[in-house]
Formats: C-alpha cells, structure tokens, sequence
C-alpha cells in the first residue's frame, strides 16, 4: 500500500489515479495512523514552498516523513513534495525544508539566460546523470517528462539522479538510499512517467 | 531540452465533443474520454477541455466526464470555459483538471487571476484571450469572441501575467477557422511583451502550418487547435515526425 501524503496542498485525485492504474493500492490520507502502517509514502505537493512547509509543520507530519524515512520507508517527493525534501528554499523569502538532501531551492528568475520563458512548463528530455537510480528502471536517456515549475533545487551533490536542459542543467530527479524525488509530474508524464511509479512501487 | 507542445482541444457541451468525426478504431467520435485517449495515445502533449455548456444539467455531465478522463490519461488536463470564481477553480481541480484557462471570467474580474495563482500557484492559471484586429489594433473580445471589450490586448496581457498568469493562450479571432496559417504577426507581439509560456491558437489548416509557427516564432511553446485534429485532416504523429524532420524538438 501506497500512502498519499495529503497535508492540504495540492490536487492528488490524479495522483492516485496513476498509483491504481500501475497496479498499486493507494490511499490518500493525513492521517498518521494510516501513513505510519503504509509501506511506501508519497510527499506531492503544489503550490508555494512557505505555505506547504507551514502546513506540513502544522499537522505534524514532517515529523512523520522525517521518522519514516529515517526507518527506510521509501519515500518519493513530487514536484513542490521533492523540493521540501531539501534544507532551504528562498521561495517569497527564506525557508527551512525537511533536510532529508542536501541542496537548496533557488528561483529561475534571474538565473537563467534571457529569454526563456518561466515558469519552466511542458515535456523535457531526461539526463541520466545516476542511471542507477531505481527509479530509472525501464527509463533512457531523453525520456521526456512534463514539468512545471519556476524554481528549481541546486547543490544537490552526490544526490542528483538526472537533470534536464533549460538553459541550466536543472534538478530533474534526486535519490540517495530510500528517499526519491522528482522535480517533474511522473503521474503526468505519459508512459515514462507510469513506468517510474510502476518502478516505484516495486522498489 | 524542451519540445514543442502540440494540444488538441475538445469542445464539450453537454457531455459530448461538438466537433468530431470517425477515426479508425475510434467508435464514439463524440465521446470525450475516448477521444481525448484516443489522442493521447497519438502522442498528443497536453489536452484542452473547452465546457461550452449554459446549463447546470451539462455542467454536472461536464465535471464526471472530466472526472473520467482524468482517471485514464496521464498527461496535462486544461480545462475552460465558464470559470468565473475560485470555485469553479476548486470544482474542476478536484476533478483532475491540471490547469483552469480563464478568459470573459478574467475580463469581467480580472482579479480572479490574481486570487487564483495565489491559491493554486501560477503555473495553474492559463489567461486564454480572444484577440481581433479593431482600426489596426488588437483588442480584446469576451463571451467567446462576440463583444469587443475595446482594451488593448498587449496590456491586457501583461496585466494578467502581472497578475499571476503562469500561461497564455492567444487565440486569433482574424485567423480562426480560415486555415491559412498561426496569427504569427500577433503571436510574435505578444511572445515580445510577456516571459510566460505563450501557446498559439487559431489559424493552424496543415501540419505546415506549425512547422511554420515554430520556425519563424521560436517563443512560442505550444500550439492548439480542434477542427483540423477532429476532422482527421492532420494526424498527430504525421504532424510530429514533420516537426522532427525540420529539426523542431518534439516529444517521442
């Protein structure tokens, strides 16, 4: 079983949808109970990284990934959920994420070249920069997934699994042991993105 | 590196595609959900779910048919037409919708932009604008291209990405439905004034067509249409592989 973390962010019908339709069972809960009996979790997230991290806080369960992942319960961050995965963000000032990789989310905005439109939405081709990664199962180099999002996780170290092209080679997918992240929407990237759930789900 | 979209769009109303005709293998031409996987599975890269309903009746067949869809094809779902409030925001995310293109909505409120991006963030809010040439300017029309709201478009524009727009659609009222070509003049103007991702609308009558979109505007990110899709005339994947031998990147 799949746990859905759902902290008050985001729309995770879609989410759960894909889980169902790779095979697994999925439930979307807040509920620390349910979270904490599950095997796998999944952090999504959209929307600002202050807020989401607020709201984690609020309810508690950062507490709960932090103990989790701790125990070795995978764990896939989606999205804003990869990027809370990080020590910082200066999204709309200066806040603290979960400190689970190292890295710290900074905004495109004046870091890319000109030019190019921001936010960074639509299909991108992976690098596979750690082909390793379990993630990457039955996924190859330029594999396009779709992204949306205007900052982006930098400093990543040995935690970098694949980047894609933007200017900037930008943080696409993280993984170091069982926490796993992805910068991109898996669950609506097509077929690729399916199969890194699918490979997920059976890591 | 970043591909070229390519997003069909479905005209719903009632719960049933207006425009559509048979493609092989494809039984229920006007079954939204059979088209819409249909054209995923064509290679489609987004797709558009105009609600062109006035009733409730059809805005409740509106929302389970997305509801369905959503649950079957996993690529970006836009969804428009009659978004007025945050509500409707609410009552077509909920159903899997991706993002919410507003337009008469915006016109009527413009901040309904603003509060919107707050709430579900930029990159959710598409500001889609119905643009025609008035006296040699462009300006805005509302409720589907039938009133001239007399504002400029470009300021209109770049007022909604101020706004918080993550997106915008422009749709060439003076191109639409000729099939002559992408409004590129218009387009070119608007890719000039605004960073956000610019998608092209109205005009497309051959998979040239986009070729030509995507070489002389290098801006623009995606392009959309219906009837050229619907009717069979251009074939998403013929459209791709034309786009790849013209060296325009393209999703696989």
């Amino acid at each position: 079983m799949i746990g859905i973390i759902d902290y008050g962010v985001g729309n995770l019908f879609s989410l759960r949808r894909s889980l169902e339709y790779v095979g697994a069972e999925a439930v979307v809960s807040g509920d620390e109970a349910v979270l904490r009996s599950v095997g796998k979790l999944i952090l999504p997230g959209v929307g600002a990284f202050g807020d989401a991290a607020a709201k984690l806080r609020a309810t508690g369960l950062d507490r709960l990934v932090l103990e989790e992942a701790a125990a070795g319960k995978p764990l896939l961050g989606i999205c804003l959920g990869m990027q809370l995965l990080f020590e910082e963000s200066e999204e709309y000032g200066l806040h603290k994420g979960l400190g689970l990789l190292p890295g710290r989310v900074v905004a495109m905005e004046g870091r890319l070249p000109a030019g190019l439109p921001i936010p960074h939405i639509g299909w991108n081709g992976l690098i596979l920069t750690n082909p390793a990664c379990p993630l990457f199962r039955d996924t190859k180099d330029g594999d396009c997934v779709y992204f949306v999002h205007s900052y982006y996780a930098e400093g990543c170290g040995d935690a970098l699994a694949a980047t894609a092209e933007y200017g900037l080679d930008l943080t696409a997918t993280v993984w170091r042991d069982n926490v796993y992240g992805c910068q991109f929407h898996p669950e609506k990237s097509g077929p690729v993105g399916l199969a890194m759930l699918r490979a997920f789900v059976e890591v | 590196m970043i591909t070229k979209r390519i997003i069909p769009c479905l005209d719903v109303k009632d719960g049933r595609v207006v425009k559509g005709v048979n493609f092989a293998g494809l039984s229920d031409v006007s079954s939204p959900v059979a088209l819409a996987k249909y054209y995923s599975d064509c290679g489609a890269d987004e797709l558009v779910f105009y609600d062109i309903t006035a009733s409730a009746e059809g805005r409740a067949l509106f929302t389970d048919i997305l509801t369905e869809a959503a649950g079957q094809i996993f690529i970006p779902l836009t969804v428009g037409g009659g978004i007025r409030t945050v509500d409707d925001f609410d009552r077509v995310l909920k159903c899997g919708a991706d993002k919410v293109s507003v337009n008469s909505g915006a016109i009527a409120d413009p901040s309904l932009i603003g509060a919107a991006a707050k709430k579900y963030g930029d990159q959710c809010v598409v500001l889609s604008c119905d643009i025609k040439r008035v006296d040699g300017a462009f300006h805005v029309f509302a409720k589907g291209g039938r009133e001239d709201t007399g504002w400029e478009a470009i300021s209109w524009i770049k007022r909604g990405v101020s706004l918080g727009a993550g997106e915008v659609v422009v749709n060439s009222i003076d191109t639409d439905g000729v099939k002559g070509g992408f409004d590129l003049e218009m387009l070119q103007a608007v890719c000039d004034a605004v960073d956000v991702p610019v998608v092209a609308s109205g005009g497309a009558g051959s998979a040239r067509d986009f070729v030509t979109l995507f070489e002389t505007i290098p801006a623009v990110s995606a392009g959309l249409a219906a009837s050229i899709f619907h009717f069979g005339e251009v074939e998403i994947a013929q459209l791709k592989q034309l786009l790849r031998e013209h060296n325009i990147l393209v999703r696989g």
